[in-house]
């Protein structure tokens, strides 16, 4: 009877009053993914608006001056809006747009989903709200003011850590109050049946084109492929055209902060335990009551206390690999790459990047290996500059 | 054999308070209990407080961080319930999320609700279709599982009325826990919908304060459930909330009488 399971995983654990909505949603999601029409808008909206495909680019300084594989990095930062969110924003704007909703909500953490969402419904002219914790409007307040020229409503929020999960918190209560002309335009692999298949499947044009690119590139798969995550849509992007190529390593990069050690990260593999939240089981960082945990990271995307449930699923069957990366790993990480190759990352990829940075040497020189670098850092300039001790203020 | 819903609960309109455990202490939600019992409600919905609770508006959200951060937990909720079974037989029911039953481990958490006559629990995040993550155990220990139905249900009530146990929570209106000055739901379409094919009983709950709003609820149903309201009056009060509880537990029981 349970729909949307990834072994174990997944589910749909939301009031009824939602219940024929993600009834609805799935319906139009079945039909849509199969029409040409749909697909001939979305893909049109991906390749002249949004820039895909992205480049796999060789980082070759990188990699002479780490000693390992070849390191190829896919590009999203260089999508319109500077991150992979608005390859499922557009989707799933579209595919609402279809359903004959006029108004989309969202929830947002460091801001590019809200920013990519705020795009997408100025584009499709649909009316847009945004619900992003209190603490991050302060931490990303430029993201705010960038929502705001796309014409959204940002509403910050004040419940609970003020943080990701409250937001998501407050985007479903939102859509509990109104539902009936509004789309919620969730934002990554996670929340209830079908939003993890329907996001994954937006998702999923990052290995269609890197899987392509680097058997152009190089003539075989790569060793591994990797990159962050929070909720994890870049990494089920990234990992989901490779999953089949059983030789190909699947790792994620979740947010240690301060070290699994203390109590300040968001390593919900390494550290966090099964539960059920947000629409989904998986696994979630909480204490011996099932209350979740306040999380911390110093970025704001991977601030997150679960995991979607595919990403748990390929955990528990070994598939995957996740490795937790510290705030101090993450942000030397985002001076090498900028330093290395005039790469500006947003502080997420950078947790991928750190991986590869200390992981390289256990690759082969023959092989390649592949970091999604997920979004831009433009964003995270000014964090940076005062985790170094600089005063800067955006 | 008997049924504590129909006999006595629903026997005639009922009136269901809620109140959230731990709100301010231990000691306060047990005075409030015992106070409602005297108020001469049919059930009271004990929450069980959980660190998101999605499905709340700001009163009962503000309620359950209350009480989680003076340290209440779901052996402490479990404790308060020991403490009225000292003194009282009333009817209890649980409300809480998933996930702090699932962590308790739903053999222990069942069982343990078995032995101190709670007899129902109602758990906003799991619809029909998850029913089964605690449909057996739930049984296994006499436990009913309150099924809600929704404004949105639509052609989903018939399914839902059919397999519902003990009675069924019937949301008024859109949206998350919290008072409203008017509830615009056709209830009696649901109602006859829900009634063509069960005859379990039904209540309505969210957004319901006053005795006038009680009555009309409980006019085109079973019965009125009532959070919020109460939730608002602990948390002015705090440890001398019993009182004010008992005053307007009891004209909320009067008016559904009258329905």
């Amino acid at each position: 009877m349970s729909k949307g399971r990834f072994g174990e995983f997944g589910g749909q654990y939301i009031p009824e009053t939602l219940m024929n909505q993600l009834y609805e949603l799935e319906e139009a999601y079945n039909f849509y993914k199969n029409d040409k029409a749909f697909n001939d808008e979305l893909n049109t909206l991906l390749n002249e608006y949004a820039g895909r495909p992205s480049l796999l680019y060789y980082a070759e300084k990188m990699t002479k001056d780490l000693g390992g594989p070849k390191i190829y990095i896919k590009r999203e930062d260089l999508n319109h809006t500077g991150s992979h969110k608005i390859n499922n924003v557009l989707g799933q704007a579209l595919l609402a747009k279809k359903m004959g909703k006029t108004r989309v909500i969202a929830e947002t953490g460091a801001g590019q989903h809200g920013v990519a969402t705020a795009t997408a419904a100025a584009l499709l002219d649909m009316e847009c709200e945004v619900f992003m914790g209190k603490e991050d409007t302060d931490r990303q307040a430029l993201n705010v003011y960038r929502m705001e020229l796309l014409g959204a409503k940002v509403h910050p929020v004040t419940s609970g850590t003020m943080t990701l999960k409250d937001a998501v918190n407050e985007t479903m209560r939102e859509w509990a109050t109104r539902c009936e002309d509004t789309h919620y335009v969730l934002g990554s692999v996670m929340g209830p049946h079908p939003f993890p298949s329907i996001v994954r499947d937006f998702q999923s044009v990052i290995s269609k084109e890197a899987r392509a690119q680097i058997l152009e590139k190089e003539g075989k798969l790569p060793a591994a492929v990797v990159a962050c995550v929070g909720g994890g849509s870049n990494a089920m992007g990234m990992f989901y055209n490779f999953i089949n190529d059983k030789d190909v390593k699947l790792i994620g990069c979740e947010a240690a902060g301060k070290g699994v050690d203390t109590e300040l990260h968001a390593a919900t593999i390494a550290k966090g335990s099964v539960g059920i939240f947000h629409g989904m089981k998986s696994y979630f960082c909480q204490d011996e009551y099932g209350q979740i945990a306040p999380v911390y990271s110093i970025s704001a995307g991977l601030d997150y206390p679960g995991i979607g449930p595919e990403h748990a699923n390929l955990y528990k069957t070994g598939r995957a690999q996740y490795f937790p990366i510290t705030d101090d790993e993450a942000v030397e990480a985002f001076e090498y790459i900028a330093k290395t190759e005039g790469i500006i990352a947003a502080i997420e990829s950078s947790h991928a990047v750190a991986y590869v940075m200390k992981h390289a040497k256990e690759f082969s020189k023959d092989d390649s290996i592949i970091i999604c670098l997920s979004g831009r850092g433009d964003k995270d300039v000014a964090a940076i500059a005062r985790y170094r001790g600089v005063e800067i203020y955006e | 054999m008997s049924n504590i819903f129909k006999d006595r609960i629903f026997k005639n309109k009922a009136f269901i308070p809620f109140l959230t455990a731990g709100d301010p202490n231990a000691e306060t939600t047990v005075n409030c209990i015992l106070a409602m019992e005297r108020a001469g409600v049919d059930l009271i919905e004990i929450g069980i407080p959980f660190s998101d609770p999605t499905a709340e508006g700001v009163v009962i959200q503000d309620a359950n961080i209350r009480s989680l951060s003076n340290g209440m937990t779901t052996d402490g909720v479990f404790g308060i319930v020991e403490k009225v079974r000292e003194k009282s037989d009333i009817p209890l029911a649980f409300m809480t999320y998933i996930n702090p039953v699932f962590h308790y481990g739903y053999d222990r958490f069942f069982e343990r609700c078995q032995k101190l006559g709670v007899c129902a629990i109602i758990i906003p995040d799991l619809p029909f279709e998850e029913k089964d993550e605690v449909a057996d155990v739930a049984s296994k220990y006499g436990v009913e599982v309150i099924i809600l139905i929704a404004p949105t249900s639509h052609e989903r009530v018939k399914k839902i009325a059919k397999e519902a146990r003990g009675f069924i929570y019937i949301v008024s209106s859109m949206g998350v826990t919290g008072v409203r000055s008017s509830i615009s739901t056709n209830l009696d379409e649901i109602v006859a919908a829900i009634r063509e094919n069960t005859d379990t009983p039904c209540a309505v709950g969210f957004g319901i304060s006053t005795p006038e709003q009680a009555k009309k609820m409980a006019a085109v149903s079973d019965g009125a459930i009532v959070g919020s309201a109460i939730v608002k009056i602990i948390a002015q009060y705090g440890k001398n909330a019993p009182d004010k509880v008992y005053e307007y537990v009891k004209s909320m029981k009067e008016a559904v009488l009258k329905a």
